[in-house]
């Protein structure tokens, strides 16, 4: 009961978020441009083309108008068309999203199983010398262009020494596709080879983009365990006698996780504006990689897409993390 | 505030970061002195194109023969300028937002914040992308796509500390002697908050160096021939692994004065705001 | 002497601070026979706190320096006893803790009955008792029923309701009550309760006052009880033991303290206790700075009865039957 009510007070913040997201990216398509139509229409559109396309989106009515039509038509899945593909930019976006979500989530698991034990030692050991080379190795990966480190990766690792591909999912076709995440296709097919070869491919991408991440989780854990080590019921702890292990790997860690569990949603983000630049590198066929080659085809429709589908990604898991707290604190579910 | 410098002289990264920012401002403001063939920004050699670093060009030449050191220090001007720029802009907007959203208790107040909520909600480097290109590749274009989607952090963190602030004996003094709203806000709550304002600054420029550079790889920068550092990564892809300084020079680049910026930052927080530190645990 | 539980011999602690070393305890002794309640008043900052934090060695490892002093216990020193043995041996076991705020003393993500479990699991007498040897089953069991006993000794309502919620859900009275419960569980000879009721409302506090004092009693452990506040002291200490700007300055059974306070501090403390006649008193001056303490006796700035001596030279220990002080000018003559 407590929960249900967590969920729907976290949803009704959703709804408003969400719209004021499409008043941005209206704002952004259909004001700020001299001619929104010419920009839907594309570079080499000819006059009739951009005129029927005027009419198409009702650009001659007033703006509230036709807000409410741009919310009405996205809201029923449609994006437009893109000029590169000629298919529908919802449905280009849909055929790419598995490819980014398989990146991102083995990242986060990498990521957090990097993070949170560099983090407890470093807080551990503070300043020893084990805190300050973290301090600033953490502030370092922090400070590395993504872009540039994935082309480092690719020159060092799949050029020089070449031990890991250079770029895409797997070799020559990837497995039947059943969710489009080739971890799992692969494991339903029992297909072993494309499995190991998945992975394998998804060595450089996932460093990449595990770098930054990683030196977050280890900053909020590394702070979270801090506070809690020198918090009342640690110094309680210790005058009664429990054990220092039980009281630094159960009762402070848990209290530290719940902190790195909301910087969750914060490293969404890093990951997924790390990945456009990353899919980009590593040809990944992702949504990032979609906008990147959308962005130098002057595919407007595509990019304002690839917009909206960021940021609802984004919204959606600080959502799901808002609620995932709830869960795990009990002090928020009163 | 002299006890600030103190502590601040005595932290030895916050001082390297300190070195490492000072290093490329002066090279940015020093370019034409120090760079050994000045006209390369624009001319080009195609004889001696992509050759590796020697005595001529320290660090190479790229793909139109130009002297890659020379274009690194004016890059240095554009990065420097496009950082400046933008978070000066989204400071001057942020700023004033939060304080009035923050003294002022109200449907306005609450208005303005849902609206920086909804900006903070998406990655900035996204919306960037979407403005940036809406606008086309120009420098004034990345700063106001910059500032348009930075300027919410301030406004966030100002009108956080401006209601924690409000409650403060100093400011309901000031009120109740009659001060002018306008007169507490920027005499008494500003001076109290700059602190938190200057870290976040420092922090924040380290950022908006790295999404500037990365709209610039993805082609949203400023256009051909301009230095500019991430579009001079993106170019060096194709003639990769054989042209290596390429891309390994720029790149180091922006990590010396992102981290620079990063390294300041944190050692400003300890020394200005040691709550901020302990805070960032949780929300 | 010989029969005394523990003996703190001259105790030296300082803190590091950005300022220098302050010197919060400065040769502080004081010892506590079996059973006996003992009352460690004093103003915030004399060093009650760190004195009852040092005898369990959990004072802040950063900060603190031990300078010297010995704390006898179980025929050892514990100062000297490494840091694992005294957490597997002496804390929670032989000498138990009940702290000042109940509120954050509690780990707030875990339910109560997790928390209570596994101090079980560490400090259950019952791991002593052959008969549960290789039966840690039964032994958990009748923990268990050990537990809801006492929750319902500490007069909790509910016992096994109350396992299952999170300190949060329960009131700060209770959450005493739930101390005072865990800490004599393992039936131990010492508990050590700094400032116990500190945090709780007025009226709560004599209940769970006189519910520590009865506990204690009946079972006979002792108590130290670091408090300001000279009523709750009044109410269930034995003796009592004054301190002032970190050194102890009298000591005497609770009848003689009250009715010949014979250390001038002692006198002003017993003055500002607010009565109707007088009212509201303080005691002027204040506390002295811990870095550099006034040269002599640390209490002559403030002191009416100082004189040239007081400034010199620091008071030696004047000790009679049951009652000892530290003054050059002692107000009394000690009882026969």
């Amino acid at each position: 009961m407590k929960i249900f009510v967590l969920v729907v007070n976290r949803v009704i913040w959703f709804v408003p978020t969400l719209l004021g997201l499409l008043a941005i990216v209206f704002f952004i398509s259909h004001v700020i441009p001299a001619d929104p139509a010419a920009f839907a229409a594309g570079e080499n559109a000819s006059a009739a083309t951009i005129a029927e396309m005027r009419a198409r989106l009702g650009l001659d009515q007033p703006l509230h108008i036709q807000f409410l039509r741009y919310v009405q038509s996205i809201l029923s899945g449609d994006m437009g068309r893109s000029i590169y593909t000629g298919r529908p930019v919802s449905e280009d976006l849909l055929s790419r999203l598995p490819a980014t979500l398989e990146l991102t989530l083995v990242t986060v698991v990498v990521a957090a199983l990097i993070g949170v034990p560099l983090g407890v030692v470093s807080a551990l050991r503070r300043n020893s010398w084990v805190d300050h080379a973290l301090r600033f190795v953490t502030i370092a990966g922090l400070a590395i262009a993504s872009f540039w480190f994935a082309i480092l990766l690719q020159l060092f690792f799949s050029m020089q020494l070449g031990i890991t591909p250079l770029t895409g999912r797997v070799e020559g076709w990837g497995p039947e596709p059943i969710t489009g995440f080739y971890i799992i296709d692969s494991l339903i097919n029992w297909d072993m080879e494309t499995l190991l070869d998945a992975f394998h491919h998804l060595i450089l991408p996932v460093a990449t983009l595990a770098l930054p991440a990683a030196a977050t989780i280890v900053r909020f854990t590394r702070a979270g365990v801090l506070n809690a080590l020198e918090s009342n019921y640690v110094l309680y702890e210790t005058a009664m006698g429990y054990p220092r292990s039980q009281i630094v790997w159960k009762y402070v860690l848990r209290n530290a996780l719940i902190g790195t569990v909301t910087q969750i949603g914060l490293i969404f983000g890093i990951l997924l504006a790390g990945a456009v630049v990353v899919e980009a590198v590593f040809d990944w066929p992702g949504l990032g990689m979609f906008a990147v080659n959308s962005i130098l085809n002057s595919d407007y429709n595509a990019v304002m897409g690839f917009t909206l589908i960021a940021g609802t990604m984004f919204i959606v898991v600080n959502l799901l993390v808002d609620i995932l707290q709830g869960l795990i604190d009990p002090r928020e579910t009163r | 505030m002299r006890q600030v410098f103190r502590k601040l002289a005595e932290d030895r990264s916050s001082m390297l970061g300190l070195a490492l920012i000072l290093i490329v401002v002066f090279a940015a403001i020093l370019a034409p002195w120090l760079s050994t063939h000045p006209g390369d920004v624009t001319e080009f050699h195609t004889a001696i194109r992509l050759s590796p670093p020697n005595a001529d060009n320290w660090l190479g030449t790229d793909r139109m023969g130009a002297d890659i050191y020379s274009r690194l220090l004016y890059g240095a001007r554009i990065t420097i300028t496009i950082a400046v720029v933008a978070i000066l802009v989204a400071v001057l907007i942020g700023v004033p937002v939060g304080l009035v959203a923050g003294y002022y208790e109200g449907l306005g107040s609450d208005l303005l914040m849902r609206g920086s909520d909804v900006f903070l909600a998406v990655p900035q480097i996204v919306l960037a992308i979407a403005i940036a290109q809406t606008l086309g590749p120009s420098i004034e274009n990345v700063i106001l796509a910059l500032s348009v989607t930075y300027w919410p952090f301030w406004a966030r963190l100002v009108y956080a500390e401006t209601r924690s602030c409000k409650n403060e004996t100093f400011v309901e003094a000031a009120i109740a002697l009659g001060c002018s709203p306008w007169r507490v806000m920027v005499l008494h709550i500003l001076p109290s908050i700059s602190s938190s304002i200057i870290v976040r600054t420092t922090i924040g420029m380290g950022g908006t160096i790295l999404t500037a550079a990365t709209l610039g790889f993805l082609g949203l920068g400023p256009p051909p021939p301009t230095p500019e550092w991430g579009r001079t990564i993106a170019e060096s892809r194709e003639f990769l692994p054989m042209a290596w300084w390429y891309a390994a020079f720029p790149g180091l680049a922006i990590f010396i004065v992102v981290m620079g910026f990063n390294l300041l930052g944190d050692g400003l927080r300890d020394v200005l705001d040691p709550r901020l530190r302990r805070a960032s645990s949780g929300k | 002497m010989e029969s005394d539980l523990i003996a703190v011999r001259d105790l030296r602690v300082a803190f590091a601070s950005d300022a220098g070393l302050a010197k919060v305890l400065d040769g502080v002794s004081c010892s506590i026979r079996p059973g006996e309640i003992r009352g460690l008043v004093g103003e915030s900052g004399c060093g009650k706190t760190t004195l009852a934090r040092a005898i369990l060695g959990i004072l802040p490892p950063n900060s603190a320096r031990i300078q010297g002093g010995q704390v006898l216990f179980g025929g050892r020193d514990l100062l000297t006893v490494p840091e694992a043995a005294l957490a597997r041996e002496v804390r929670g076991r032989e000498i138990a803790y009940i702290p000042q705020d109940p509120s954050t003393a509690f780990n707030p993500v875990f339910t109560i009955g997790t928390q209570i479990a596994d101090l079980m699991h560490w400090k259950s007498p019952l791991l002593r008792d052959p008969s549960f040897r290789g039966n840690a089953r039964a032994r958990r069991e009748a923990d268990l029923a050990r537990v809801v006993e006492w929750l319902r000794l500490v007069q909790l309502p509910n016992p096994e309701a109350l396992l299952r919620k999170y300190p949060h859900e329960v009131s700060g009275g209770q959450r005493q009550r739930l101390m005072i419960a865990m800490a004599l569980l393992p039936e131990p000879k010492l508990v050590i309760a700094d400032e116990p009721t500190t945090a709780l409302d007025v009226t709560v506090q004599a209940q769970i006052l006189k519910l520590l004092k009865g506990l204690a009693r009946d079972r006979n452990v002792a108590v130290l009880f670091t408090t300001h506040d000279l009523g709750a002291a009044y109410e269930i200490c034995d003796r009592i033991t004054v301190m002032y700007a970190g050194q102890e300055v009298e000591e005497a059974p609770v009848a003689e303290f009250f009715n010949r306070p014979s250390h001038p501090y002692t006198r002003k403390l017993l003055d500002s206790l607010p009565s109707a006649e007088t009212g509201l008193r303080g005691i002027p001056g204040e506390i002295p700075r811990l870095i550099d303490p006034p040269p002599g006796c640390r209490f002559n700035p403030r002191c009416e009865r100082a004189t040239e001596i007081c400034q010199q030279r620091p008071p030696a220990e004047l000790a009679g039957p049951g009652h000892s002080v530290r003054c050059h000018h002692r107000l009394t003559e000690f009882a026969a």
